[in-house]
């Protein structure tokens, strides 16, 4: 975090929600009232953060749910916040047309959660890149294989405390 | 491998056949390992990570204004479009207002990007079926292209012309001439070509009915684009949620009908047109003004987070930016739209000559740079 020079925080960015986002966000606190979900908003985007072993029992729910019908997974990744990691899920209804974030906060030390390939056959090589670039461990995930990285690399590129090796030009 | 045993009955074991990652029918540097029997494919293993350079992790260590050109190098054939979403997305975040002319030239070069894309596609598609023509015609209208915008950006690829908060430089006074010059080339230069690869016997015998993918597939694998409009799925970001000012324009969405080699194909070949009626409509609306909403140099958009989609001519490309408020963005992830295209090549494999291996990934159109990143 970079502290600002007037010694606040930064300035917080403006919330622009549509007529669907606010149907979700009515919507889900019902839906999800099993999971102790917390619901929150982002810049354009409804965001859902829920227990990491929950994962794949929500997404089934968001999933097979008429009202919601999350069908398609928009995106996957990781994101290094140091003391934790976040692994986000973009998820998309192609009948609906409505979208959602979903958040789950793992352990920086010993990362894993489950794999939600059984719901998207689509995951597969967003979790291996995730396992590749931040070390995540995606519990059942048939494959967990370098992807991006050759076999044998050192080390998760992807995290803040990875060290880039300096390149001289010339 | 054929053995031959003692008693005279001819058994075919598993062959394992290498492409790649320098054959050039793999558009770049992918590779597959086909395990075959006889001449059916049993199974594929695909590799990729040859073009891996990084380019999320570089993103935080630079300044937003610079980060457009690390996306210029991510899908090296839609330059224009990648550049659009990437600062769509710092806009959205910043609050920034983009002047109207800037989003009409905006909409007009990646119009034309797409144009130009898929006559790539085109050009490369037919010799991938073994037509070695078709790429003589693409190539002559696609140059016209590249020099259009390099007369407009001062680049042929890699432009960095699209910035934060509109476009670099306005175009250039005889912009609309020859654009409307260049239109009508282009336009009779895809009626030619489509009239001289599209429903050729043998072009069809190779393509149709080849490979067909439904659409629960390729919506459970997230293909996006015209390869999953090919099946049938009219999902195009330029109508479900309209950025920019494609709301103004009149425009069809084109989809298929089984998701074959073909339908793939020729839907991107029917984008083309639609394209062209966007890139009419835009230029009879451009109005007059500024081209830039002056941003400070060393942007510092506030903390919070962004997921922008946009349509690029290969699929749904999105970029999540989350921002802590410094100058440099906390993390960006790019959705690469080949990469998740590319994931289904598996699947669509399976239980197809090896012959056909070739087309069928020629299909699906990727560009490495945007899978490795």
């Amino acid at each position: 975090m970079v502290e600002s020079h007037r010694g606040e925080g930064p300035p917080q960015a403006t919330v622009h929600l549509d007529d669907k986002d606010r149907a979700l966000e009515a919507l889900l606190p019902e839906i999800l009232k099993e999971f102790q979900a917390e619901i929150t908003q982002t810049v354009n985007l409804i965001a859902v953060t829920v227990k990491p072993q929950d994962v794949p029992s929500v997404c089934r729910v968001l999933k097979e749910d008429p009202r919601l019908s999350f069908d398609y997974l928009m995106c996957l990744c990781v994101v290094d916040y140091v003391e934790y990691l976040q692994v986000v899920y973009h998820l998309y209804s192609t009948s609906m047309k409505h979208m959602l974030v979903l958040k789950a906060n793992i352990s920086s030390e010993d990362p894993s959660l489950p794999s939600i390939m059984p719901l998207w056959s689509g995951a597969d090589w967003y979790e291996r890149e995730g396992h590749d670039l931040f070390g995540v461990v995606f519990e059942g995930h048939p494959n967990m294989t370098p992807l991006l990285l050759y076999e044998g690399f050192e080390g998760y590129p992807g995290r803040k405390d990875y060290d880039m090796p300096e390149y001289t030009e010339w | 491998m054929v053995d031959v045993s003692t008693d005279g009955n001819l058994d075919t074991v598993q062959m394992l056949v290498n492409m790649g990652p320098q054959h050039p029918s793999t558009h770049g540097v992918f590779r597959m390992i086909l395990w075959v029997d006889g001449e059916r494919v049993v199974d594929m293993e695909p590799h990729i990570g040859y073009l891996h350079r990084g380019s999320e992790k570089l993103c935080e260590g630079e300044l937003y204004a610079q980060i457009v050109t690390l996306f210029d190098r991510m899908d090296y054939i839609s330059n224009l479009n990648n550049e659009m979403v990437f600062c769509r997305a710092v806009e959205k975040l910043t609050d920034i207002a983009v002047p109207e002319r800037a989003e009409y030239i905006r909409v007009i070069l990646c119009e034309l990007n797409r144009v130009a894309s898929h006559l790539l596609f085109f050009g490369t598609f037919g010799i991938d079926a073994g037509a070695m023509t078709p790429i003589m015609y693409t190539f002559r209208d696609r140059e016209k292209i590249q020099s259009m915008f390099e007369a407009v950006t001062g680049a042929r690829m890699m432009h960095n012309y699209i910035r934060i908060g509109g476009v670099k430089n306005d175009v250039p006074d005889d912009f609309r001439p020859r654009m409307t010059a260049l239109l009508q080339e282009i336009r009779q230069g895809i009626d030619e070509a489509d009239k001289l690869l599209s429903f050729n016997e043998i072009f069809l015998a190779r393509t149709k009915g080849i490979s067909p993918m439904d659409a629960n597939t390729a919506i459970s694998y997230g293909v996006s684009g015209p390869t999953l409009r090919a099946s049938g799925v009219p999902m195009d970001v330029r109508k479900d949620e309209p950025y920019s000012v494609y709301d103004r324009f009149d425009f069809g969405i084109p989809i298929g009908d089984n998701g074959d080699c073909w339908d793939r194909y020729y839907v991107r070949v029917e984008e083309m047109r639609q394209s062209l009626r966007i890139i009419d409509q835009a230029l009879e609306q451009m109005p007059g003004g500024p081209t830039i909403t002056p941003t400070r140099l060393i942007l510092r958009p506030p903390q919070g987070e962004v997921y922008v989609r946009g349509e690029n001519p290969r699929g749904e490309i999105g970029v999540y930016l989350v921002s802590n408020g410094a100058d440099r963005p906390y993390r960006i992830k790019v959705r690469p739209p080949s990469f998740c295209n590319l994931m289904v090549l598996r699947e669509l494999l399976k239980n197809t000559y090896v012959a056909d291996a070739v087309v069928i990934l020629g299909s699906l159109d990727i560009v490495l740079g945007e899978v490795d990143r």
